[in-house]
């Protein structure tokens, strides 16, 4: 049977064909999909976790009792989940163990650009690297074999045109005969105290030496040869780039990215006469063969930065570009809040009381952008609200008032959480909003601790975050409504004037959550054209849905709001002086 | 079969259906015989900004992004967005696009304009133009939400795929309500 799979799609078959039976996640672009679609097999048991450091926790706990198991991240992800990844390579698995990492380079949704295969190296375990959806699937039921062959975590690394591109599958029959999990005592091996560590670290190094002899001879790396004038070694979707623009060029085709067989790239070293490394990001492969003495020619003709493309690739080889049609410069179209998003209210009300904003990971990023222009600094998941009780320290009083962080649900509960205990227990004097939409909106609206649903839609309970933040010892913890502007002006300016740290959590869902309703269906608002004083006061809401007209006899323009695309917030209205917003008929 | 691959790219804005219109292609080329990859960016909030899909198929293909200046047909939502993806086009490609407009941001807020003469620009660059008022056909096949679907009609129709493959596709792609009104939009399309 075949079927057009994305590499997401193709990685969660791969988990299912392997008998995987734990599965858990935190959603990250590109990565997101994979859980979404395990969840589709029955016999998986998937869920979200509410960090990185959870989802592999999770897994272990299932390998250990022996069940193949799979945790999926998005790159940024595994700098969470680092801790218990290094000294889970000590202990070594008990059913196999994935760690599926979504690499994005480009940054096409990311706060940076790095490379996991970096991390292969530094936990010591082995990283796989396909190229498309068929390896995809095929690499992950392979990795649990590798795993639980060498008692080590396996690591795959896809990036965003592998897991977001989609190509041909031909699915195989789930494996049989896989071992019942049971509990196995053996604390020498599981429990890393410095003795026991003590032991385990040279198998660690052992291991990572027959893995290297091992992938010399093992099928997943691979020889093409063809002209013996060129010849590349590559992995991942930089092989297929490379035999779209070099097609005659002798390949080494490396599935096993992490340790690398040096005996093979030795031999294919010898055979051809110049010798390249084509790889995405950091020059991974090509230190190690340099520092294995072998010339090789790589980042000194591509970027470290970026994605590699076709046309890339081609300017390093000095091939011909393809001539391109030129265009004449147009108007940018930056990604934008959805209209009727719950967010921007309140970065229009933090925008007008000039508040010094420490921002998070999330849609709500985007209130960075104009006209709302509310936001100040973003780093990563969790960090705005320990910006802001670091910032405040440095601060005299009146700057200290200024200061709020913004972090959405999903996020606070992420590593938020930690960042308000912190400030709680510190006393740090700043503001925190937190932006409750129910759900998990930038990545696809996936659910999370505070939703009061799982990935497989069941009910459950829901995190009472106002209680939480309560138990965690902020004193001040307040609910204001998000399309009520006076009421979340009025919130932010007592928060912000109290010396103390407090918590404002607005309590509207996203508006693509179709779950709870928020808006009367079919109400729209409209511009009396008569009463438009085209002022331009709604416009600083900055919602898709409201255009500005000029108008062609030199007056004024006027406001006009697109039916199509209103979502009936009532957030524009509330700006309008002159009573030219209201209710469509 | 020759060796050659066919470069499409669908370009719009975040929101418009173009992840669908790019799998019922796909699909489409799947049940015809061929090898296909497509590839797209998504992420960053789930509305607004600029977006492009790419569908390659042939006997062979390598590549999931369709390498610069080697598009052959452009698939277009918008007008500005398909204005904007013209480099990424080989000589002679053929563009078939939606006649709608959707203001970015800086428009909406009256800072920059939105050109209105890009039809008659796209048509000067590239002489295999179709503008399609997708809006209107679809309002004819029962509903203006297929305007995707009678696009993607238009573009069948430079295609060399067998017209059960495409209707195969959309039967498994569509929901089933849908269908009726989505199977009369694209051959509203196919008959442009
Ligand atoms: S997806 Fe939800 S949270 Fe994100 S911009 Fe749209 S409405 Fe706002
Ligand atoms: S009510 Fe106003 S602000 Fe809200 S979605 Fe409609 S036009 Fe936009």
């Amino acid at each position: 049977m075949k079927e057009i799979l994305s590499g997401n799609e193709a990685i969660a078959r791969g988990a299912f064909e392997a008998g995987v039976k734990v599965a858990s996640a935190y959603p990250g672009t590109p990565s997101t999909e994979i859980l979404e679609t395990i969840v589709n097999y029955r016999e998986i048991d998937a869920s979200w976790a509410p960090n990185e450091k959870v989802a592999v926790e999770v897994a272990i706990g299932a390998s250990f009792g022996g069940a193949r198991s799979i945790a999926c991240m998005k790159h940024v992800g595994v700098n969470v989940a680092a801790d218990p990844l290094f000294t889970l390579s000590y202990t070594g698995v008990g059913g196999g163990f994935l760690l599926v990492v979504a690499d994005d380079p480009e940054m096409h949704s990311s706060q940076n650009e790095q490379d996991s295969r970096n991390y292969a190296k530094f936990a010591k375990m082995p990283m796989l690297e396909p190229a498309d959806s068929q390896e995809c699937k095929d690499f992950t039921r392979f990795a649990f074999e590798l795993s639980e062959q060498f008692d080590t975590p396996v690591m795959l690394r896809s990036c965003t045109r592998i897991s977001h591109g989609k190509s041909v599958v031909a699915l195989g029959d789930p494996v049989t005969g896989l071992p019942a999990p049971k509990l196995v005592k053996n604390p020498s091996k599981l429990v890393m105290l410095p003795g026991n560590a003590k032991v385990r670290h040279p198998l660690v190094e052992e291991r990572i030496v027959k893995l290297a002899e091992y992938g010399a001879t093992a099928a997943i790396n691979r020889v093409e040869m063809r002209d013996a004038e060129i010849g590349v070694i590559t992995a991942g979707v930089s092989y297929q780039y490379v035999r779209e623009v070099l097609p005659n060029a002798s390949v080494l085709k490396l599935g096993m990215v992490y340790p690398l067989p040096m005996t093979l790239i030795r031999e294919f070293a010898a055979k051809v006469k110049t010798l390249y490394v084509i790889e995405e990001l950091d020059p991974f492969i090509e230190e190690q063969v340099k520092a294995a003495g072998i010339t090789v020619i790589g980042k000194d003709i591509i970027s470290r930065c970026g994605e590699l493309t076709p046309g890339r690739l081609r300017k390093a080889f000095g091939l011909p570009d393809a001539a391109q049609t030129a265009v004449e410069k147009l108007p940018g179209r930056p990604p934008n809040m959805c209209p009727g998003c719950p967010h921007r209210g309140v970065f229009y009300s933090l925008n007008q009381l000039k508040a010094y904003v420490t921002g998070d990971i999330g849609c709500y990023t985007l209130g960075f952008m104009p006209p709302l222009n509310a936001m100040d600094t973003c780093i990563c998941m969790g960090a705005s609200i320990s910006n802001a009780s670091g910032i405040v320290r440095a601060l005299d009083p009146e700057e200290q008032k200024k200061v709020v962080a913004v972090i959405g649900d999903s996020t606070f509960l992420h590593t938020g959480i930690n960042s308000l205990m912190e400030m709680a227990y510190n006393q740090a004097p700043a503001t925190v909003v937190i932006l409750d939409n129910r759900i998990t909106a930038m990545t696809g609206r996936q659910d999370n601790p505070a939703s009061g649903w799982t990935l497989s839609d069941s009910q459950t309970n829901a995190v009472d975050l106002v209680q939480l933040c309560k138990a965690i010892g902020i004193k001040h913890v307040r609910v204001a409504d998000p399309l009520n502007l006076e009421q979340t002006l009025e919130a932010l300016r007592e928060e912000m004037n109290r010396p103390e740290p407090s918590v404002i959590i607005t309590n509207r869902p996203c508006v693509l959550v179709k779950r709870e309703g928020v808006f009367q269906k079919g109400l729209v608002l409209s511009v009396d054209q008569d009463h438009c004083t085209g002022c331009k006061a709604c416009l600083k809401i900055g919602c898709p849905a409201i255009e500005w007209q000029p108008s062609s006899d030199g007056k004024k323009g006027k406001a006009f709001i697109d039916p199509m695309l209103c979502n009936g917030c009532d957030v524009c209205r509330q700006l309008c002086k002159f009573n030219a917003i209201g209710s469509a008929k | 079969m020759s060796d050659t691959v066919t470069n499409i790219l669908l370009v719009g804005v975040g929101g418009q259906g173009i992840l669908l219109a790019s799998e019922i292609l796909s699909e489409a080329f799947m049940q015809a015989g061929f090898d296909v990859k497509k590839s797209e960016i998504h992420g960053m909030s789930q509305r607004g900004g600029s977006v492009v899909s790419h569908v390659r198929y042939g006997k062979e293909v390598h590549s999931p992004i369709v390498p610069e200046g080697e598009g052959d047909i452009l698939f277009g939502f918008e007008i500005m967005e398909t204005y904007r993806s013209l480099p990424l086009l080989k000589n002679g490609a053929s563009v078939v696009a939606n006649d709608l407009c959707i203001q970015p941001p800086s428009v909406l807020l009256g800072q920059e304009t939105y050109p209105t003469d890009l039809p008659e620009k796209i048509a000067a660059l590239f002489p295999k133009f179709l503008l399609v008022d997708g809006q209107g056909l679809a309002a004819e096949a029962g509903n203006v939400r297929a305007a995707n679907t009678v696009l993607l009609g238009a573009v069948s129709k430079r295609l060399d795929i067998a017209d059960e493959c495409w209707i195969k596709a959309l039967e498994k792609m569509v929901p089933r309500k849908a269908l009726e009104v989505n199977l009369k939009a694209f051959q509203l399309g196919r008959s442009l």
